[in-house]
């Protein structure tokens, strides 16, 4: 009854794909996770041969060699039989081969994607991961933005792969979204690369993985796969300074007379903070608090004045604004388009 | 038939497995080759790694006249142990007398260096990564030295009183293994320490 | 029935038992605490085990209430990151080591013919220092001055990685109640494991060759081996841990050029022998179990031997399987998925060797069958799975998602907590005196296989559909939220089975029959002795001349020793009864 329960759940996922499940691991969407999904139907099927044959014979032997209390010889012992080299040679001669086989097809995997070569155009972006949000620095196009990765498609005639080189200001994280690429960790005093490149615009979904404090679980990664135009408008605007309405002259006052600027930088402004996101551009973003909430007036406010409210464990302190301060604050930021 | 009957009186079989107290002490010496190893491999990992200075090669100069005294002590145990084998308790005191004396000397040139790196170069173990291997490395070596020294100074106070017997040699021998393995770590830490990482 | 010999019952030890009834608690207290005895140290081990069992059990219940649904608000992020912490750190070392480590020290002697452990001393020693561990950790939820205060567990993960331990990120001290609990248990396993080495090695009954010697204690020594290379390095980075965060040194200070990859290569070069440590022990219960309710001999005894001492050394050269994802680069992926892969193959042959210890015998479904069964179907998918994170792309998807988690489960519950449940069942009687009651045992067994099935084969779902481990909560519109339903529903089930079985295992003593020396018609040397057995084990050394003494003594037409030794090996019984 429960025997192919979790292969049963396996096959479920594999047929519901993409859409409802927005971090599905078998529904690849860019060359990396493509690639890993083609290996992992060989192995699933290499291991569901081996379980279906070695589970066969698993029930067979405990219906067939079951004791019966009324058969002849129910009161002797079955013949003792103490091994056959033979067969020891047969199970240990054909799973080699099988390992054999499996690690090839493994080697080939690793080398395809550990190795491969960097076109000359390919996007290069600098991640930096921090207790509990993600920067992301374009050192070629001047951009620095925290929590959400813009990226160009990738046509497969002609691939525009992003590089993503990556450390860590803190403790170990790691960078995991299923559906472009297999997980990478970001460890301090250490650089790692990999790349992504998705092949159909759309937002991307993921979170940090690899334990790295109280509010690991709200670490969310979310990559926006744009087209060309899309990206280019993107870049026109991030590159803009920021933006400086007098209309919100007040809460850029409150920002820049409190301890906002020691953590967050604003591009032209006294703030110059790094350890905190930066803010440049905070009021284009879709999400606050590292992909947890939207990012509307209500829930910057609420952030603001206690990040605890969204993310207990959150490293920036409450600010002890009042209320007109708070006010005036989210207004200034909400600005910064 | 009770248990007795697994017993069928054939008591002329030659029945002799490894002594208890060898075989302990050999899988003492392997938990503690393992523990050594990785420390090992740290300092190795770490040499020249260090941010800022002092490095090895300002700072340490060859222990070769403590290292001999070390070295040599492995014998001078060895001969404590085959003396009491022979049952001649007066010779094996005398040996573990020399054991415990190259062992202090041993000692001592360890804390004469330290003292020197501490005071006079101003290395400790949070000033660089350097610090922080050597002086664990060294100082877990430096550890089994003093259990050592104080084990073997038991056994000499009771050779001394004549409490050692021809029976107890067995029991020495345990101990001396465990002084022979602190003397062969101590020609990995110096070869690691002294050769590779200056 | 074969033809049984009955076995004349020792009278004296139940004369002794009744004693200590009429004993002050003191006493008996007194009696306990000072005992230097092989069987009550076992079973000190054992019920200390069981303790820490139903407490790791617990957190993970509440894991699982918390997880049930997403953006709960059951417990606090703080308290769950020490509910995981706590609850790996605690199954691995205040559960799995002393409960195998108490049935080798309650068995070994009795298997071998011994009187005692090799050092009996050393091991209460062993015994004490271990449990004081486990109280240590637990005691900082009440003096743990940690980053909330005080009375906050650890919540580095039981593998703490660096450098999340250093001081500037665990300030206080609950992380060095961790760093401290584990120095201390590990020098208590590592007394044990010596104790086991030198007893097997030294104290063997005349006539026990090793390759006489019963595949328990064959396991138990490679298993023991293992601990010494494994725990050794675990005793070493906690010392670097210790004076990092004590005396500032620089280990795993990243800020001053020190490695945090260093930690991950040491803690694991511990922590995957580890797995085997764990698992031998279980694989050791199963090749005295099978072969008893199977009627036959073991089969491939040199093939187990040779298998079990590879899986060993394979063992020691696949840490950085846990590692794919930190960078090490293409050429040494390489060569850890190879390793990685090549121990299936020793294991492979343990499964198949069981499969054919099974082919053509009688096979009786005692409840400790039933657990071994249970325990050879889930060991294999638990295998298969571990193949699959093996190969190292495959691995970048699955690598600290629920999948892992699903994957080490159904080796630690499948595999190692079915296989413990068996050995219960099956060493119970010997230890007590009484049989466990089948019929609740057969609930127990159905109930938590449900519940186990429930739980742990959904857990690989939200694993492939991309949610990570140690998370306290999680999004809504993941498509997680099902699955979770389903696996804390199990983990209930599984708790409610547990319960049964500890009821069984209380309700037995009193009133279970009683069993007499030999119930299940065994033929290892334990059963050779009164149940329970005299704190003496045998009035007499016994002698032995093949690896099956009692079923030399019951069938002494046709003993063990004509095939397993001699110049001639041969290894095919004739059927001289027919």
């Amino acid at each position: 009854m429960f025997l192919s329960q979790g292969w049963c759940g396996i096959a479920a996922i594999m047929s519901s794909a993409s859409g409802a499940d927005p971090t599905n691991i078998f529904a690849p969407a860019g060359t990396p996770a493509n690639s890993i999904f083609s290996l992992s139907m060989l192995v699933l099927s290499v291991t569901g041969a081996i379980f279906l044959v070695v589970t066969g014979i698993l029930i067979y032997v405990i219906v067939r060699y079951r004791m019966r209390r009324n058969s002849p010889d129910a009161d002797q012992e079955p013949p003792q039989i103490y091994g056959s080299n033979q067969i020891e040679l047969s199970w240990t001669v054909i799973p080699i081969l099988i390992v054999v086989m499996l690690f090839l097809a493994t080697t080939r995997v690793i080398y395809t994607t550990e190795h491969a070569a960097q076109p000359k155009d390919a996007l290069q972006v600098t991640v930096v991961a921090h207790q509990f949000w993600w920067e992301y620095r374009y050192p070629t196009l001047g951009i620095v933005t925290a929590n959400e990765l813009h990226v160009p498609i990738s046509d497969p005639k002609h691939p525009m792969p992003t590089y993503l080189t990556m450390s860590s200001a803190d403790v170990d994280h790691s960078f995991w979204v299923p559906r472009l690429a297999g997980k990478m960790d970001l460890i301090p005093n250490q650089v790692n690369t990999m790349w992504i490149d998705p092949q159909t615009s759309g937002l991307y979904l993921g979170q940090c993985a690899q334990y790295c404090g109280v509010q690991h679980a709200k670490m969310l990664i979310r990559v926006y796969a744009d087209t060309p135009q899309e990206f280019a408008a993107w870049v026109a605007r991030q590159q803009q300074p920021a933006a400086n309405d007098p209309a919100v002259a007040e809460g850029r006052n409150v920002f820049m007379h409190n301890a906002c600027i020691s953590c967050h930088t604003i591009t032209g402004t006294v703030a110059t903070g790094r350890f905190g996101p930066d803010l440049t551009h905070v009021g284009s973003r879709d999400t606050i608090a590292s992909g947890s909430v939207p990012n509307n007036p209500a829930n910057l406010r609420r952030f603001i004045q206690d990040p605890a409210n969204f993310k207990p464990g959150a490293l920036m302190p409450p600010m002890h604004l009042n209320s007109h301060d708070l006010d005036a604050v989210t207004a200034y930021l909400t600005s910064l388009k | 038939m009770s248990d007795v009957a697994l017993a069928p009186g054939s008591t002329n079989v030659t029945w002799n497995p490894p002594a208890r107290g060898i075989v302990g002490m050999v899988c003492l010496i392997i938990a503690e080759a393992a523990i050594f190893v990785i420390f090992i491999v740290a300092y190795i990992y770490y040499i020249g790694k260090s941010l800022s200075g002092p490095t090895p090669k300002d700072v340490l100069s060859l222990p070769i006249f403590t290292s001999i005294c070390l070295l040599s002590s492995s014998l001078t145990v060895h001969a404590a142990v085959s003396a009491l084998r022979r049952s001649q308790q007066h010779l094996c005191s005398l040996w573990l007398a020399t054991t415990v004396l190259l062992g202090g000397i041993f000692l001592a040139g360890t804390a004469h260096e330290w003292y020197d790196l501490i005071y006079n170069h101003g290395l400790t173990i949070r000033t660089n990564l350097f610090g922080t291997t050597f002086y664990s490395l060294v100082g877990l070596h430096a550890t089994h030295v003093i259990v050592g020294l104080i084990l073997l100074s038991l056994a000499l106070w009771f050779s001394l009183r004549g409490q050692m017997q021809h029976h107890h040699s067995e029991k020495l021998e345990v101990l001396s293994l465990y002084w022979h393995f602190v003397d062969a770590v101590w020609v990995v830490v110096f070869l690691v320490v002294y050769v590779l990482g200056r | 029935m074969a033809t049984h010999i009955p076995l004349d019952e020792m009278h004296a030890p139940q004369q002794m038992g009744e004693e200590t009834h009429r004993k002050l608690w003191l006493e008996v207290l007194h009696d306990w605490v000072t005992t230097v005895d092989h069987k009550k140290i076992g079973l000190m081990y054992i019920g200390y085990a069981l303790f820490f069992l139903v407490v790791a059990g617990f957190e993970a219940l509440l894991m699982r209430i918390q997880l049930a649904v997403p953006n709960n608000s059951f417990v606090s992020p703080e308290v769950f990151n020490g509910l995981f912490t706590m609850h790996g750190t605690t199954m691995v070392f205040f559960v799995g080591m002393p409960i195998l480590f108490g049935f080798g020290n309650y068995l070994i002697p009795l298997m071998i013919g011994a009187r005692d452990m090799a050092f009996p001393r050393l091991n209460a020693f062993s015994f004490w220092i271990s449990a004081f561990g486990g109280f240590l950790l637990y005691y900082s939820y009440i003096g743990g001055s940690g980053l909330y205060g005080a009375g906050s567990a650890p919540d580095v993960g039981w593998f703490a990685y660096a450098p999340l331990t250093a001081r500037v990120f665990s300030p206080g001290h609950s992380t060095d109640y961790w760093t401290l609990s584990l120095l201390l248990t590990g020098i208590g396993t590592i007394g044990t494991a010596l104790n086991i080495v030198a007893t097997i090695i030294s104290m063997r009954c005349p006539g026990m060759t090793m390759s006489r010697l019963p595949l328990l204690p064959w396991l138990y020594l490679v298993t023991s081996g293992l601990t010494f290379v494994a725990v050794g390095p675990l005793t070493a980075a906690q010392i670097m841990l210790m004076l990092d965060r004590y005396l500032g040194s620089h280990f795993f200070d990243t800020q001053a050029g020190g490695s945090a990859v260093l930690w991950m290569h040491f803690f694991w070069i511990f922590g995957h022998p580890e797995v085997y440590i764990l698992v031998l022990p279980a694989f050791a219960f199963a090749n005295e179990i099978i072969p008893v309710f199977s009627r036959k001999a073991i089969f491939g005894y040199p093939a187990m031997v040779a298998a079990s001492v590879g899986i060993g050394f394979v063992s020691l050269s696949v840490w950085a399987h846990h590692m794919f994802t930190v960078g090490l680069g293409p050429a040494e992926n390489t060569f850890f998925v190879l390793a990685t892969m090549a121990i299936s193959v020793p294991t492979g042959i343990k499964i198949f060797n069981w499969l054919a210890t099974l082919w053509g015998g009688k096979i009786q479904f005692t409840v400790a069958m039933m657990f071994a069964i249970g325990f050879l179907f889930q060991f294999l998918i638990a295998g298969l799975t571990g193949i699959m994170l093996s190969v190292a792309p495959f691995d970048w998807q699955l690598g600290n998602s629920y999948f892992v988690v699903a994957h080490f489960h159904y080796v630690l519950v499948g595999a190692i907590l079915f296989m413990l449940f068996s050995a219960f069942y099956y060493w119970y009687p010997k230890i007590t005196g009484h049989m466990l009651s089948e019929k609740l045992g057969k609930w127990h067994f159905w109930l938590f296989v449900i519940g186990f099935h429930l739980t742990f084969d959904f857990m690989h779902v939200p694993g492939l559909l991309g949610m990570p481990r140690r998370i306290y909560t999680y999004e809504a519109d993941r498509g997680w939220m099902i699955w979770n339903m389903i696996i804390s529903s199990g983990a209930v089930v599984q708790a409610v089975a547990t319960l049964l079985f500890v009821y069984n295992m209380v309700i037995s003593y009193f009133k279970g029959p009683l069993a007499g020396p030999d119930p299940w018609d065994a033929w290892t040397l334990e059963w050779a002795t009164s149940s329970p057995p005299p704190s003496y084990n045998f009035a007499e050394t016994p002698e032995v001349s093949s690896r099956r003494p009692l079923w030399d003594l019951k069938h002494p037409d046709d003993p063990d020793s004509d095939y397993e030794s001699g110049p001639g090996h041969r290894r095919q019984a004739k059927e001289k009864s027919a």
